[in-house]
């Protein structure tokens, strides 16, 4: 057990799942000599070899369309999109072609391909590299969406992601790359699709995923302060996403808020609000609220910190929640 | 400025009829020679061929028949290219994979799928229900050109399973139209095949239109000479001519699969009939059009050699293959009529490897839905 970052978590798993099935490929722009520039896939290429390492032409809708073949003969393509703002090229691959491939087999093709997006603003960089397009995907059926928020999460959950038969979106928050966490490789790891409970709590449930999971987790702590538990959840796969961990808790705190980078509207947050609702109704003391990012274009750099969901936005909505 | 700016740069002729393109067999059924290119089959395969396209125009013809009957609800015929189908169909060997459009019934039938799953499609039946990996004939793709990544990647997979280098070698069929040419996927795939060497055949169908869009829209040079600028070789052949078309992609296929990388193959060929069945061709092409490429028919084109070589075929051979085509027919129109619709509740089915618990739980509580019109219905019934 050592301290590692999340960035090399992922490392260490894609190294793994390639020691353990001679099939998993990697894919992408800059992910061979370079590494990938956050240095994912560093040292893989070497060790490897280029043909399972391959730095692909810079297109993102060939990586995909191509990672589809490679899996249709038998290959588990890992498939890097450099930012979350370059996947839309490869779009039309993952939405009409990678998403319904099984199901419009009847079940005969399978596409066990992963996606990594490095997603997620507050690294100060140039716009088309600090967002957030998770929802684009869990609208889609026959895609599975995770995101992974801390390094022993990353390290398992990559692997579980390449072990999967369907196609998986990984989103990683690309701010949270460089933080560090004790990472213990023997566990057995949980199941991926599922949310988790990183803090208990009795008055208010406060949902979160990727980068904002440490946020929502500082709020908690900040909360405690003035006597409110707040109950932290990890969502972790938002396709399938799992509500009733969400539920569960609801039914116990009465309250719930919801915070994710992504713009609000018709966010994941929406769909989860809608749920609890559903399910809730007779539980709530409260309306669900969400803290996200604006229903705006991501802003330049120099603002970003006002536009993103941050402690302060979080404990005024959990102010809210219990003022109603 | 003019808008009559389509065609060669070099010649100024119109993208296509002045370039030379390899032929075999001419329309007026005579074998002719080329310096690049022979047919090095019997007659007992050429049979093979006109057999082929026989029953390929007869499936043709019964989709759109049972398109006007209300048995199907659209029909994209291939009419005009059973040439360019069959023949690149037949080159292919049992090891290779091809990655069709929606409109390579010819091929489907040289890769052994029963016709009649052809169907099921455009029935709303079902979205393609052959065994791919059994036929190594990938399921139809509508969005244009998305198949050439596809097979593009296969041949890169075919690659890392060592599979490549000689003889007995496998390579990828990528099929795609004039239109397709003028995606970003197509010109990706030539990108990648061609920077991986990767074992992949593309064969375009030029069959001159994109539904109304004519091929100057998509293309000042012939297709086959994009090739040259992605690095690797390009051809045109007579797609109304099975011979060129078969020896042609015989031999792009051999390069490919002893790793001498990608081919393009424009295959010159007409779209006879409409685009699809709810297409209407009077409103953008004329006539004459028609006319001139009805004499460069590929089925009575062979036929005429056919006939013309004494002992190649006699009269009891065509009579034979005319039963056949009649007796498929009639098993198309049967089957297709009483070809089952899904449950309902099949929809939910195959999304994921493994079902997620929402949609059990959809899927349940939907059948529960349903199931009430029934009990409601006997409750009814009942009095």
């Amino acid at each position: 057990m050592a301290p590692t970052t999340l960035g090399k978590a992922l490392n260490m798993g894609l190294r793994k799942a390639m020691e353990d099935d001679p099939k998993v490929l990697i894919m992408g722009e800059d992910v061979g000599k370079l590494g990938g520039v956050f240095r994912i896939t560093d040292g893989l290429q070497k060790d490897f070899g280029e043909d399972r390492v391959i730095d692909t032409p810079l297109a993102e809708s060939g990586i995909i369309g191509t990672a589809i073949g490679l899996a249709l003969r038998g290959y588990r393509p890992v498939c890097e999109i450099q930012f979350d703002g370059f996947v839309w090229p490869g779009y039309d691959q993952i939405v009409a072609q990678l998403a319904k491939m099984h199901y419009r087999s009847q079940g005969r093709l399978r596409l066990p391909v992963v996606v990594r997006i490095p997603f997620g603003g507050g690294i100060g960089a140039v716009e088309h590299h600090s967002e957030s397009p998770e929802a684009y995907f869990a609208h889609t059926p026959g895609l599975r969406v995770v995101a992974c928020s801390n390094p022993v999460d990353s390290y398992f959950m990559i692997q579980q992601a390449i072990a999967t038969d369907d196609p998986v979106i990984f989103f990683e928050p690309k701010r949270r790359y460089y933080e560090k966490g004790e990472l213990d490789t023997s566990i057995t790891p949980e199941p991926m699709f599922q949310a988790r409970t990183v803090r208990p709590g009795t008055d208010l449930t406060l949902v979160a995923y990727g980068p904002m999971v440490k946020v929502a987790l500082e709020a908690a702590s900040a909360a405690e302060a003035e006597g409110r538990s707040l109950e932290v959840i990890d969502l972790r796969s938002l396709s399938p996403l799992d509500s009733d961990t969400v539920v569960a808790s609801v039914r116990r705190t009465g309250r719930a808020v919801i915070v994710h980078e992504a713009s609000t509207t018709l966010g994941i947050g929406a769909e989860l609000a809608a749920r609890v609702t559903e399910e809730c109704f007779y539980s709530l003391e409260s309306p669900v609220l969400r803290v996200g990012g604006f229903d705006t274009p991501y802003p330049p750099a120099k603002v970003e910190e006002e536009w993103l969901p941050d402690l302060d936005r979080v404990l005024d909505a959990v102010d809210r929640s219990f003022g109603f | 400025m003019t808008t009559e700016s389509s065609g060669d740069l070099a010649t100024g002729e119109p993208a296509g009829a002045s370039v030379p393109l390899v032929q075999l067999l001419a329309p007026d059924g005579e074998r002719v020679e080329h310096p690049d290119y022979e047919f090095d089959g019997t007659d007992e395969d050429i049979r093979g061929f006109y057999r082929d396209l026989v029953l390929t125009r007869r499936v043709d013809a019964e989709g759109v028949a049972l398109q006007r009957q209300g048995e199907l609800g659209i029909w994209a015929s291939l009419l005009g290219q059973e040439a360019a189908q069959v023949g690149s169909g037949r080159a292919m060997r049992p090891q290779d994979y091809a990655f069709p459009t929606y409109r390579e019934h010819g091929v489907a039938i040289c890769r052994g799928v029963d016709p009649v799953r052809l169907l099921g499609l455009f029935r709303g039946a079902d979205q393609g229900s052959w065994d791919a990996e059994k036929h190594n004939f990938h399921l139809y793709t509508i969005v244009i050109g998305a198949q050439t990544l596809h097979a593009t990647g296969y041949a890169m997979g075919i690659q890392r399973d060592g599979a490549v280098g000689d003889d007995d070698g496998a390579a990828v069929m990528a099929y795609f139209g004039d239109g397709a040419t003028s995606q970003g996927d197509v010109n990706e795939a030539f990108i990648w095949a061609s920077v991986m060497n990767a074992p992949v055949v593309f064969f375009c169908q030029n069959n001159q239109w994109a539904i109304s869009v004519p091929l100057e829209r998509q293309t000042r040079i012939p297709i086959y000479q994009r090739a040259a600028g992605f690095g690797f070789p390009g051809v045109r052949v007579d797609g109304n001519d099975v011979l060129a078309s078969y020896a042609v992609t015989k031999a792009a296929l051999d390069n490919a699969r002893t790793g001498n990388g990608p081919t393009l193959i424009e295959a010159y060929t007409y779209r006879m009939g409409a685009h699809t069945t709810t297409d209407d061709p009077t409103r953008y092409r004329v006539a004459a059009e028609l006319d001139e490429w009805k004499a460069k028919d590929p089925v009575s084109r062979l036929r005429t050699y056919l006939e013309r070589n004494d002992g190649a075929a006699d009269e009891a051979f065509f009579a034979a293959v005319e039963v056949e085509a009649d007796e498929l027919a009639t098993r198309i129109r049967r089957e297709t009529q009483e070809m089952p619709s899904p449950e309902p509740t099949s929809f939910f089915d195959h999304v994921y490897v493994e079902d997620t618990p929402r949609l059990t739980r959809d899927r349940e509580a939907y059948a529960a839905y349903l199931e009430s019109f029934y009990a409601d219905a006997a409750a009814v019934g009942g009095h």
